[in-house]
């Protein structure tokens, strides 16, 4: 948690006046029991009317006065706070920005989100809280027990058998309640997730009728949560009762012996009873901040998550010197490349070389798993290389500026994410200073512009979010127009027309054929029909390429290519083949 | 009690039943609420405040018993609060000043009586209160989570996954800190306001005026101060909710926003929102925690005011010493009361409002409601008829116009058309996920409008287009299909679904963890287990829609024999845009815009030469 304090730094005046101002605030509040002693010793006792009224001025202007301060740390402390919040949210959006997918792999991106906003939002708070009244409470107390001692030091004795145990018991009770609240966190993720899966998988939840099974596995959570969360408010709950009754029975500690040493005359009666709100105020503070450790203590579960964040570091960075040279032919080069996900122990790709020329399209066959996504992804550098080299026009991938080659290189994802906001919008996302006439063009070659224009506000349609009024193959075509318009040198389609129908896949092939001619294009397909005229085929299987050629070759050659190819057609095709 | 005006009392109080919410800070779903937000932030406002109360008040149940106890433990426990500065004023005015030592022997006994019944009391009181709001929660979690078991799709459809998280956790929380807060502060501060008024109205007449002079003080910065925070807190929950929705979109699709290179932009766009919400941050901020002084400098006041007058008093002897330390106390008591009252009421109003958005759903009608006294389906041949069928989701936009089919037990219908040409339409109105506009749809001569709705779905295999899979075990994803099946039966069906091998490849095989967006798995792999699952299930009836788009060829061919196997002598409907996985069917429907525009095997299709036959050799027509 201490490692955030350097986002309080240039707010550090701020971060300064509050807890000054409060200490003015404080200061003043204390002085108000020993006036008020003053009137009593001095005023009442004395009959000295003069004194009452001064003194009672008196209390009223530094009540006054304190009220500045009070203004003054407010003021301060929402500053800091609000901007060391505004500044750790908008680091970490930006870290996550930076994320590889690597990263991204490793903390799931409903995570990412509950950091961005719930954990900064405590962090924030605690920062407020800790300026406003972390501050205020010690400095109350000490303040009071000053204030105690000097009025009476032998009454204060009592406060020095009293402290301890309320120290005591406050420790107790955070070392009781702290593990208490790390599993109330568990148990409601339970419920969250059960809940989370439920409104996501509600189709099949119902085609198989497992109500009664949901309802019961959310009773489960629900119950342990409750559980759970019972203890630890009970827990809490004693907090309250236990500081009150220490608080008070110190208080009839005082009156008792401060009743003695008033009969002994050895102590005047205003001062007893300035006494005993200098104690309230001891005690009453010091519990304030065990309710407020208790706070800070959940905050730093937060930070913690915050840091985690921060802390990862994006393994695929440029490196010093990195070439801006444009990518000029967009010649593909695998040389000997093998990849191993961080996670696992096998390695997704094996000693994969070929060349991909300047304007030709490479296709990737293989089974599910084989390794297809891996490979494209290594292009762009998605993902660096375990092993090998890829070269673009004889660079080494890791030699380019990343802003530079990734620029060059458009790519659909095999998963097609859509923006909320308009169709126009999301086809845009990738060159936003496109013109109308673009998007159409490119649209029109994804085979998009036609339900486009069917929709109601054609173009300006906006979509819900994760374009959830589309189909699936309308989504996946909108994906390709997105990636045409930034007429990349390369082009990577990563089995992005699973969900589009035949006649309107060969349309976009066709109209891709003519639109990136000069383009590289690499294309993973479940299909030997969307391949067979690709200018090499590459056969995957296990992470290795296992047959490489035209599909006119690898028909007569590879078994396994024909074997693909059989599951396809059928073998009454293949024989009059 | 004597104290000093300390804002130290003031958040979190000292009084009993203030628990401080545990936990509950939600996960994805409810966006968090503002820094300081409760009680402050207006939210929608009740639209029924006191039926919606009846209705709580109803929901309390069994626990309503409790709840009396509770109040009534908390009356005691108020009165003797009140109790202790009464005492110790007694104290200095009749035993310390006239040095009465059995006096203050007796009082001090008292005093710690009264001191420890108060602590067991408040200790007591949160103790019944936190079990009667955590239970009172628990069922209606519970009850809301099973309602959205029986809710419609296309409630679903309107809504989104946030909203409705939003509403099982924050709205309910903020019930349940209700529950367990506001009630109880309510009535000891309504107790406490009373109590000290006619305590002080004994001791002293004139020192109860005195007092009294700083309450319109109170109640109009109070007031202002409220107004104001309430604006600029609106304005800072509309920009929070403004930056989490942006930061929930950008970082789901943050794969997306790298591959097109929009790091910076988006990074440039956040900054834009977050200056925004710190601008009103700050200044609601500012507006509520000027709330703090406020108060604390009109206790203060109030102080020097009774330490003055008071002071004056006596020394005219109009009052005693112990009246002014009685009367310090009780200003303070006094006080908190009026500013505690104020603050719950917003509390209250956005937990009414909240419980407004829950009862909203409870309310919404069950999709299975209709089915009381209907049939219930068991032994099913599978004979499958659409009559007519006309169907749209958006009223005046259909998307299946007069729909008529039918299948014969055991045969296998394959459905082949365009994107968005009504196929999968076909699967939610068989499965009754949504109703249909006019016609009819029967199961072995039954409408299914007449038959139970889970009747029917249990005699259903069902493999949807995405194939979602829950964070649980493979072997626990696939059970799902048929929760009595061994673990040996699992295994066997995904050896069928040709899922076996790749599981046994991964380190924990069966037993491996999945996560709920099920990154660890391929796209291909994941539709392998959810086969795996219907194949588990052995229904009747089969549904496969695009169940293989993401398997490669040869492991769908190897799936396909496995379906040969599986769908002989059960009625089937196949979707799938590969032609391959539907040349054998026994009937070939193609859709497109709607309607069944051709219809036949697959010989018969092609020799008619029609739109069938330009997808089958657009698929071929080069090769060879």
């Amino acid at each position: 948690m201490w490692k955030l304090r350097g986002y309080l730094k240039p707010y550090w005046k701020a971060s300064l006046l509050a807890p000054l101002c409060m200490l003015l605030e404080v200061y003043m509040d204390l002085l108000q029991p020993k006036l008020m002693a003053s009137i009593i010793n001095n005023g009442v006792l004395t009959r000295n009317l003069q004194h009452i009224q001064s003194t009672g001025l008196a209390m009223i202007g530094i009540a006054l006065v304190g009220l500045l301060g009070g203004i003054g740390c407010t003021i301060y402390s929402s500053i800091a706070s609000q901007c060391f919040g505004t500044d750790l949210r908008r680091d970490l959006f930006s870290k996550v920005q930076s994320f590889s997918f690597r990263n991204l792999d490793h903390i799931p991106a409903g995570s990412l989100i509950t950091r961005l906003t719930n954990d900064i939002v405590q962090l924030q708070n605690m920062v407020q809280m800790t300026l406003r009244t972390l501050i205020r409470s010690p400095f109350l107390a000490i303040g009071s027990l000053i204030m105690a001692v000097t009025i009476s030091p032998k009454l204060a004795v009592v406060l020095a058998v009293v402290l301890p145990v309320l120290f005591l018991v406050l420790y107790l009770l955070i070392r009781f309640a702290f593990p208490l609240f790390s599993k109330v966190q568990n148990k409601l993720d339970q419920v969250n997730t059960v809940l989370q899966e439920n409104l996501t998988g509600i189709r099949v939840v119902k085609a198989f009728v497992r109500a009664r099974f949901e309802n019961k596995r959310f009773d489960t959570a629900n119950n342990d949560y409750t559980a759970i969360a019972l203890k630890a408010s009970r827990v809490v709950a004693i907090n309250m009762p236990i500081m009150m009754l220490i608080l008070n029975l110190s208080i009839v500690a005082v009156l008792w012996f401060g009743g003695h040493q008033v009969w002994e005359s050895s102590l005047p009666v205003g001062d007893l009873v300035a006494f005993i709100n200098y104690v309230t105020q001891v005690l009453m503070s010091f519990s304030m901040v065990g309710m407020i450790l208790m706070n800070v203590s959940r905050a730093k579960v937060s930070a913690d998550r915050v840091n985690e964040v921060m802390s990862t570091e994006s393994e695929i960075k440029d490196r010093p010197h990195a070439s801006e040279a444009a990518i000029s032919q967009g010649r593909v080069t695998f040389d000997q490349v093998s990849f191993r996900y961080p996670s696992q122990q096998d390695l997704a790709l094996r000693d994969i070389s070929f060349t991909a020329e300047p304007g030709q399209t490479v296709a990737i066959l293989g089974a599910t798993g084989s390794g297809k996504s891996t490979l494209v992804n290594l292009i762009p550098r998605l993902y660096d290389t375990t092993k090998g080299h890829i070269r673009i026009d004889g660079t080494d991938v890791r030699d380019m500026a990343l802003q530079h080659l990734r620029t060059c290189i458009g790519m659909v994802l095999q998963e097609s994410f859509l923006f909320t906001g308009s169709i126009r919008d999301n086809i845009r996302f990738g060159k936003p200073e496109a013109t109308d006439e673009e998007v159409e063009a490119v649209a029109k070659a994804a085979q998009a512009h036609d339900f486009i224009m069917k929709m109601p506000d054609g173009y300006n349609t906006r979509l819900g979010q994760r374009g959830i009024n589309l189909s699936g193959g309308q989504k996946q075509r909108l994906s390709i127009a997105r990636a045409l318009l930034v007429r990349p040198a390369i082009l990577i389609l990563d089995d992005s027309t699973s969900a589009v129908d035949l006649g309107t896949e060969s349309r976009i092939q066709q109209a891709l054929r003519e639109l990136m001619r000069t383009s590289t294009c690499f294309l993973i397909a479940q299909r030997i029909s969307s391949v067979l005229d690709a200018d090499k085929i590459l056969v995957i299987d296990e992470g290795r390429i296992v047959a490489e050629g035209t599909h006119a070759e690898l028909y007569r050659h590879s078994a396994v290519y024909q074997d693909i190819y059989r599951s396809q057609l059928g073998k009454e095709e293949v024989a009059h083949g | 009690m004597a104290e000093q005006p300390s804002r130290a009392a003031e958040p979190g109080g000292m009084r009993g039943g203030n628990i401080p919410p545990i936990g509950m800070q939600m996960g994805m779903g409810g966006g968090p609420g503002g820094p300081g937000a409760r009680g402050m932030a207006p939210k929608v406002r009740a639209k029924n405040t006191s039926l919606t109360l009846r209705r709580i008040w109803g929901y309390l149940g069994r626990q309503r018993a409790s709840l009396v106890y509770v109040l009534i433990l908390t009356a005691i426990s108020s009165l003797l609060s009140l109790a202790g500065p009464y005492l110790i004023g007694t104290a200095i005015d009749k035993y310390i000043i006239p040095k009465d030592y059995n006096g203050l022997v007796w009082l001090s006994c008292s005093l710690v009586a009264v001191y420890l019944l108060g602590a067991l009391m408040t200790w007591y009181q949160s103790y019944v209160i936190i079990g009667v709001s955590q239970r009172t929660v628990r069922e209606l979690r519970k009850d809301l989570f099973a309602r959205l078991q029986l809710l419609p799709l296309p409630f679903f459809d309107g809504k989104t996954h946030g909203e409705l998280m939003s509403r099982t956790t924050n709205d309910i929380e903020n019930v349940s800190n209700t529950l367990n807060q506001s009630v109880t502060q309510l009535l000891s501060s309504v107790l406490t306001f009373v109590g000290a008024l006619v305590l002080m109205l004994m001791l002293d007449v004139w020192m109860t005026v005195v007092s009294l002079i700083t309450i319109p003080l109170v109640m109009l910065l109070t007031g202002q101060i409220a107004k104001r925070t309430r604006k600029y807190f609106t304005a800072q929950q509309q920009q929070l909710g403004e930056l989490n929705g942006f930061i929930q979109e950008t970082v789901s699709g943050q794969k997306v926003v790298k591959v097109f290179r929009r790091e910076a932009k988006a990074a440039e766009e956040f900054d834009v929102i977050n200056r925004k919400l710190n601008e009103v941050g700050i200044k609601a901020q500012i507006f509520s925690g000027t709330v703090g002084p406020a108060m604390n400098v009109i206790n203060n006041i109030n102080f020097a005011v009774i330490a003055a007058v008071g002071g004056w008093l006596a020394f005219n002897g109009l009052t005693s010493i112990g009246i002014i330390v009685s009367f310090l106390n009780y200003s303070k008591q006094f006080g908190r009361p009026i500013n505690e009252l104020a603050n719950q009421f917003n509390v209250i109003q956005s937990a009414v409002a909240g419980a407004e958005r829950v009862f909203e759903i409870l309310d919404t009608a069950s999709e299975y409601e209709e089915n009381k006294g209907l049939k219930a389906l068991t032994e099913v041949k599978g004979e499958v008829r659409l009559r007519g069928v006309t169907f749209s989701y958006k009223q005046g936009v259909p998307v299946l116009k007069n729909v008529t089919l039918t299948a014969k037990p055991g045969e296998t219908i394959a459905l082949v058309g365009p994107t968005g040409a009504g196929k999968t339409t076909i699967v939610n109105l068989l499965t009754r996920f949504y109703e249909i506009d006019s016609g009819e749809i029967t199961v072995d001569g039954e409408n299914v409008r007449e038959l139970e709705k889970n009747s029917l779905r249990s005699q259903l295999g069902i493999v949807l287009q995405d194939a979602y899979l829950f964070s649980d075990t493979i072997r626990e994803n696939i059970r799902y299909g048929r929760l009595d099946a061994t673990d040996a039966e699992i295994e066997a069906a995904a050896r069928l679904a040709n899922a076996d091998a790749f599981i046994r490849r991964l380190p924990e095989g069966y037993g491996t963890q999945l996560s709920a967006e099920g990154a660890n798995l391929s796209q291909g792999q994941r539709q392998l287990i959810t086969i795996a699952r219907a194949i588990l299930a052995d229904p009747a009836i089969l549904i496969l829609d695009e169940a293989t788009s993401s398997v490669d060829t040869r492991t769908e061919m190897h799936i396909q024999e496995a379906m040969n196997v599986l769908m002989k002598g059960r009625t089937s409907f196949v979707i799938a845009h590969r032609l391959s996985t539907i040349r054998e069917a026994d009937q070939i429907l193609v859709i497109d815009g709607g309607e069944i525009i051709e219809r036949g095997t697959h010989e018969e299709l092609l020799a008619e030469q029609g739109f069938y036959y330009h997808l089958y050799t657009s698929q071929f027509k080069r090769v060879g």
